[in-house]
């Protein structure tokens, strides 16, 4: 019972603060609501019961990722955006209905799931355990090792690549 | 009511579509590539909800290595975004046609 209240308390903030997150005028203001959503999802990896995860969307999202999109958005100065949208150019009025219709074929498929092959779960307490920070340390650690390895190797090329972008006298 | 994981799919399945609609309608680069990120995230959910409604960690370890690939996609659209603006004084994708014939 709580938990369908938690669902839809938090997938009524989610779904208003996404919408504002495309349509705000203001960059900053998007970015704030951004958090907000991502605040939401950390809430529904708890009750999927992956509680890492949880931490680490706070931290890696809301933390890292949303400052570093606010410290561009003030270091690049925008005087006003609200100049930046003029009038809505024709592709702009077309993407609206892609979009919908995107959405739209996602729900037909996905409001059809499960199919068949996926029990439906009585919760207890060791399938809220799964995803706790023992269980994905050790099978980061043994099945994933490889993987892992890779992510971190991608970090340092991004970290090359972002300096090689940004970097003011380029050679 | 309990909470099912159709629940959550169609939850992400709406949340994909506001990040579609962002991208497709938006002009600003900065709030195309939030929406960008708005649909990662949509589909991470639905990783993590079939990763519990299964019983098996291979969703959410693959979340996992999602967000690693998303801080990584940032940096360096952040880094592009900054270098636009630099040689062309604008974030306005309507304004960027240096590629179209």
């Amino acid at each position: 019972m709580m938990q369908t209240f938690m669902f839809i308390i938090l997938t009524v903030i989610t779904l208003f603060s996404a919408l504002m997150v495309v349509t705000r005028k203001n960059p900053i203001a998007s970015i704030l609501y951004l958090v907000l959503v991502f605040f939401c999802f950390s809430g529904y990896y708890i009750m999927l019961g992956a509680q890492f995860l949880a931490a680490v969307q706070i931290i890696v999202y809301a933390g890292a990722i949303m400052v570093l999109f606010l410290f561009v958005v003030m270091m690049l100065n925008l005087r006003d955006p609200e100049a930046v949208e003029g009038k809505p150019l024709p592709w702009q009025t077309m993407g609206l209905f892609i979009g919908i219709g995107v959405g739209i074929v996602l729900l037909s498929y996905l409001a059809g799931s499960p199919g068949p092959g996926i029990p439906s779960l009585e919760p207890t307490k060791e399938t809220y355990a799964l995803g706790s920070a023992k269980f994905m340390g050790k099978s980061l650690f043994t099945d994933y090792v490889l993987p892992f390895e890779i992510a971190g190797v991608l970090l340092l090329a991004a970290v090359i690549g972002a300096v090689a972008l940004a970097k003011k006298d380029r050679a | 009511m309990t909470i099912s994981l159709s629940h959550y799919l169609i939850l992400a399945a709406v949340l994909f579509g506001i990040g579609v609609v962002g991208v497709l309608t938006r002009r600003n680069i900065l709030i195309i590539l939030m929406s960008i990120e708005l649909m990662l995230n949509s589909a991470n959910l639905t990783l993590v909800a079939f990763s519990f409604y299964l019983q098996d960690i291979g969703g959410m370890m693959f979340v996992l290595f999602t967000m690693t690939v998303a801080a990584a996609e940032v940096g360096v659209g952040l880094a592009i975004v900054v270098t636009i603006f630099r040689n062309k004084a604008t974030i306005d994708v309507g304004k960027l046609n240096l590629l179209k014939w």
